[in-house]
């Protein structure tokens, strides 16, 4: 076995050159509730969800409650809900109550599916739970000309009648938008969004900016990644390796669990059927790991240092 | 998996003066105070106070500075009174030299506030006390009457961790307590106080986690009080733990007027006079940043 140094990252040698991280414990459980079924196609979509795109499927209330069951023992901090599009799952408010009688509980959702049948029970559950329930709604351009050429016609409207529902509902979104323009104007681009949102009655938004990850589609709307954009060990010297998602949290899927939400179309993130068999060093192998390197923890939902951290 | 994980931190003993439980089965009453963020005023109240209701020993869970004026003027205070000083993140930065204060903002406007706030305190802390905020130890283990209490800043396994009430699992808690053994934990760094009871550990001794809130800026509820916590201990391990958290109320206004005279941004002022947090938000939870008024 490599040794591992202090900072929980392992050096390797052999057929794959690529830093190995160990989970240093699991903070966060992933669900991929609604697998890649999603309503939307977004053009920039990392693991290329669609309505028809059944790569990965639905997982049960049964299912769910299993593994909340099982995560206890392993003192499991918090739970994120992700797909596809998790409102699309017609017991997402039955799996929310259960999770956040354990523990809190974050959804990613498009913003463009709330029905009052489940934004109701949701809500109600989020009061009685001591703990938060975080919506995380994903919006890509400050208007529909901006944002819906990436998301699909009349999404931008929609998803801002979502946050609009879900501050009536009393919750604070995030709401959250991947980088799809030039960084320089991310000053520029933070200040239209503010004024979106407070536009529409959210005073003190709370906005959270992604950068894209050039996989999936984004590899074709954008550019994939260039053969320097990739993490070697020299990189993790000194670096905080809870900076990466893999250091911390795992992804439950209809086909087993995975290292990291964002690379379920890679074969070499899944590492097992159990907890106990995902409780193993991964691999920083993929593409998309430089990008986490790069902006650190992205997929949290505070936090996102990178190698500024180190 | 989780015992894997217990990096236990430096296990630095007792330290000279505080309880160490065997006081003859007597209780016992621990002052703790949280960040005090360079508020000299509030400290001082905190430490009469505290001495005034009977606390045998004074404990600080660090970030001695931050955001308030004159950050020299906290030390002398924290040494005279005997209170023992545990390592944050904004000490370690500041002993270090750092670029930042390790809080982990990624929000601009955050950002913005946070550098202001570092670059004062550093820039105002006389490299006599930077020496000393570079020996404090990272947390601490004290044993009294036969419980095991852990001093931390953010966790017990990492300085800048933030623990919030309603981000923080039991479970959580509990594997925490487990892997760092300990039956009580006691934190700091959010600048909000909360407690929660945790399952029996072994032997059925009761569990507990606290964040003892901080002495450096009102707790977001549009007061101008700050607020620290009492540790109540009986002498043996059947009795029950309790904590207490007390209100403290100081002279805001003139701390308002000395953060003034120092050019201190007028959202931290506003914050001292008003109750109300108005930087560094980002960090919040969805329901601790509901409650506030920004």
């Amino acid at each position: 076995m490599p040794a591992t140094g202090s900072s929980g990252v392992q050096a390797t040698t052999g057929r794959d050159a690529a830093p190995r991280v160990r989970l240093e414990h699991l903070d966060q459980l992933w669900f991929q509730v609604t697998g890649t079924i999603c309503n939307l196609r977004c053009t920039h979509c990392f693991i290329s969800c669609a309505p028809d795109n059944h790569a990965f499927e639905f997982l049960s209330l049964e299912e769910v409650r299993a593994w909340l069951a099982r995560s206890a023992a392993w003192g499991v901090k918090e739970y994120y809900f992700t797909g596809g599009e998790p409102f699309m799952h017609v017991d997402l408010p039955r799996m929310l109550a259960e999770t956040l009688a354990r523990g809190p509980a974050t959804v990613l959702t498009n913003g463009t599916l709330l029905p009052d049948r489940a934004l109701v029970p949701v809500g109600d559950a989020a009061r009685r739970s001591p703990y938060s329930l975080e919506i995380r709604v994903s919006v890509d351009g400050t208007s529909p000309e901006t944002n819906d050429p990436i998301r699909g016609e009349g999404t931008f409207q929609r998803a801002m009648d979502g946050v609009r529902k879900l501050l009536g509902a009393g919750f604070l979104p995030i709401v959250t938008a991947t980088r799809v323009w030039e960084p320089e104007r991310d000053e520029e681009v933070r200040r239209e969004f503010m004024a979106r949102l407070e536009e529409i009655g959210y005073r003190n938004p709370r906005l959270k900016i992604l950068p894209s990850l050039r996989i999936g589609r984004e590899a074709h709307r954008d550019r994939g990644y260039d053969e320097t954009e990739r993490v070697t060990a020299d990189m993790l010297a000194g670096y905080e390796s809870r900076q990466l998602l893999c250091a911390t949290s795992r992804v439950v899927t209809s086909r087993g669990v995975y290292a990291c939400p964002i690379l379920i179309d890679s074969p070499g993130a899944r590492l097992g059927s159990t907890l106990e068999e995902a409780d193993r060093p991964v691999a920083l192998a993929e593409r998309a790991c430089y990008t986490c390197w790069l902006h650190g923890a992205i997929c949290t939902n505070y936090g996102g240092i990178g190698r500024d951290a180190s | 998996m989780t015992r894997r994980d217990a990096r236990a931190p430096v296990d630095v003993g007792p330290p000279p003066g505080p309880p160490t439980g065997s006081n003859g089965g007597a209780p016992t009453r621990i002052a703790l105070f949280g960040g005090v963020y360079s508020n000299h005023l509030a400290l001082a109240t905190a430490i009469e106070d505290a001495c005034h209701r009977g606390a045998e020993a004074l404990y600080c869970l660090g970030d001695v500075g931050a955001f308030g004026p004159h950050p020299d003027r906290v030390f002398p205070l924290l040494v005279d009174a005997g209170v023992t000083v545990v390592r944050g993140n904004y000490d370690d930065s500041i002993a270090r030299g750092l670029e930042d204060c390790q809080c982990g903002y990624t929000d601009p406007r955050d950002n913005h506030y946070a550098r202001l706030s570092y670059r004062y305190t550093y820039a105002n802390t006389s490299e006599r006390w930077r020496r000393w905020l570079g020996t404090l130890p990272e947390s601490l283990r004290l044993t009294v009457g036969g419980r095991r209490i852990l001093l931390c800043h953010g966790s017990p396994r990492h300085t800048n961790e933030f623990l919030w009430e309603s981000a923080t699992s039991t479970q959580f808690l509990a594997w925490l307590a487990d892997a760092y053994e300990a039956d009580i934990i006691l934190a700091t760094h959010t600048g909000l106080h909360w407690k929660r009871p945790l399952p029996p550990g072994v032997g059925g001794m009761e569990r507990m986690f606290a964040n003892v809130g901080v002495l450096g800026r009102p707790a977001n509820d549009g007061t101008p009080r700050v607020w620290y916590a009492m540790l109540h201990l009986p002498g043996r391990p059947e009795g029950g733990a309790d904590l207490e958290f007390i209100p403290v109320r100081y002279d805001h206004e003139r701390l308002a007027g000395e953060m003034r005279a120092e050019g201190l941004p007028e959202e931290f002022v506003e914050t001292i006079l008003t109750g109300w947090w108005t930087t560094c938000l980002e960090v919040l939870p969805a329901r601790e940043r509901s409650r506030g008024r920004f």
